[in-house]
């Protein structure tokens, strides 16, 4: 039988912190800010002549993805250097899995070779905690995105941005609009959103872009935009994600614009101080308008930043879980021993 | 044994640290205060000599020696410098000096700001148990303790010190 992760801990060790980062589902309101925290102390670092710290010498991290990302991969990349680890990234689709070789074995070789974390991104909905059960579960393993499922630390980098410019979460309005069906963003988003206490999530969409069982999120779907953006102080746009879409979800990027496309004119019904986000990659025109992109309330760019400093929070944060259940277990072995 | 009341030696350490400074010839270092005890003895001290500029607060978290056995501090906060420490004399203050490993990381992550122009260090109690070669050039008291027992530093306002023992290991 397989059981959720809410009802199976796999992510975190037995006295209860992270040991991997595979989905927020689960997780407690005091860890998430925990890691907000941490990544708040990592932002700092960001700021320095010298933006390194030592924490993770020694370590290795591979990143093994095996779906195109930029920003993600990247930004992955410098977290771990940043914590002065080694790190490898492998773009499976031009690797061995080409020449055959299963998921399951790259990924025990990549762990021959002594790594300490593995940073995965997989078409497939499971894969990290797949990896994460069966494969390597002495390796701390971070979800960098699977499938239609998660990706924790977009959430988490998302939470942060909305922390540091909107303050208290019990107290905002959260609009997410677009492409809900194929985002693992959105589902991040909203589990998060509800964890740490935001009232008023909204999930704006056309209904063959919104999934079934919304209701489960504790959220309110809107079909309207404009009924849906009004007294907002949070938009998180998505994107369309054509290279999912089969059949004939929508009749055409420019109607979609035209209902639920950012507009100036629609940022004005939202609250006048709200604030607009995009993980990225954004396609102007087709869900955001360059002049909303590139305003005066567009935090699109800071969140890249942040997204390096969540990173090296869940780094760290879960190479020390795998660390305490290393030292509990063989204080456990040594008592039996007696 | 009594422990000394932090208030009272405060003064003598303000008055310490001035003759060590001008012994040095440095004039206006800035003073930095390693959390969470460091800053409230960086703090008094500053009230003891009558300034009230701005003070730095190191969490030296990221930079501790044992990440490997204990982990990352779960309430790590962000260090704030609000001076430049490049070519800066520096004041580094903490509260009790055991093995010297948070100072060595206070100084390693201090250089990764610049590199200053010299480091005073503080501290209101040395224990007598260095694992490094670190002195404090000011000190409030030296005391000798049995390992099993520690000494807390209790505060901000007014600063006290109390007795720790130690849990026997687990097995």
């Amino acid at each position: 039988m397989t059981l959720t992760d809410a009802k199976r801990p796999l992510q975190l060790n037995d006295i209860g912190q992270l040991r991997h980062f595979l989905s927020l589902d689960g997780l407690s309101r005091e860890l998430l800010t925990e890691l907000l925290d941490t990544a708040d102390s990592f932002l700092e670092v960001g700021a320095r002549a010298v933006k390194k710290v030592p924490l993770l010498r020694g370590m290795t991290v591979c990143n093994v993805f095996f779906e195109n990302s930029t920003r993600t991969r990247t930004t992955f990349e410098l977290a771990a250097k940043r914590l002065s680890a080694d790190v490898i990234t492998l773009n499976v689709s031009t690797s061995s899995t080409s020449k055959g070789e299963t998921l399951t074995d790259t990924l025990r070789n990549l762990e021959a070779m002594a790594a300490d974390m593995f940073v995965v991104r997989h078409a497939d909905s499971g894969a990290a905690h797949f990896i994460a059960e069966y494969v390597c579960p002495g390796v701390a393993v971070i979800n960098g995105g699977d499938g239609r499922h998660a990706h924790p630390t977009q959430g988490m980098l998302d939470m942060l941005t909305i922390r540091r410019h909107k303050g208290d979460f019990q107290k905002l309005s959260v609009a997410i609009v677009g492409d809900i069906l194929h985002s693992r963003v959105a589902r991040s988003n909203m589990l998060a959103l509800k964890t740490l206490g935001c009232p008023d999530i909204r999930v704006i969409g056309p209904k063959t872009l919104l999934p079934v069982g919304l209701e489960q999120y504790g959220v309110s779907v809107y079909h309207d935009m404009n009924e849906g953006l009004r007294d907002v102080d949070v938009v998180i746009m998505l994107r369309l994600q054509r290279e999912r879409m089969q059949g004939g979800l929508l009749p055409s990027e420019g109607e979609f614009y035209r209902l639920y496309g950012l507009t100036t004119q629609r940022m004005a019904l939202a609250k006048p101080d709200a604030i607009v986000m995009h993980p990225g990659p954004i396609n102007r025109g087709v869900e955001i308008e360059s002049a909303v992109a590139d305003g005066p309330q567009s935090v699109i760019l800071n969140q890249v930043t942040y997204g390096i400093a969540v990173r090296m929070a869940v780094l760290a944060m879960t190479m020390s879980g795998q660390t305490a259940q290393r030292q509990l277990e063989s204080e456990h072995a040594a008592k039996e021993q007696n | 044994m009594t422990l000394p009341n932090p208030e009272k030696l405060l003064p003598e350490m303000a008055a310490a640290l001035d003759s060590h400074l001008a012994a040095h010839g440095i004039s206006d270092p800035c003073f930095i205060g390693i959390r969470t005890g460091g800053v409230w003895v960086a703090q008094a001290l500053l009230k003891a000599r009558d300034q009230n500029e701005a003070l730095g607060i190191l969490d030296v978290s990221f930079y501790r020696d044992d990440f490997t056995q204990n982990g990352l501090h779960p309430q790590v906060r962000p260090s704030q410098l609000p001076f430049e420490v490049e070519g800066q004399h520096l004041v580094l203050i903490d509260d009790v000096l055991m093995s010297g490993r948070t100072v060595r990381a206070a100084l390693n992550e201090l250089f990764d700001y610049g590199r200053p122009a010299s480091v005073t260090l503080v501290c209101l109690l040395d224990l007598n148990a260095r694992e490094l070669p670190i002195r404090p050039d000011v000190v409030g008291a030296t005391l000798s303790l049995p390992p099993e027992q520690r000494v807390k530093l209790l505060g901000p306002e007014p600063l006290g010190l109390e007795y720790q023992t130690l849990a026997p290991a687990a097995n």
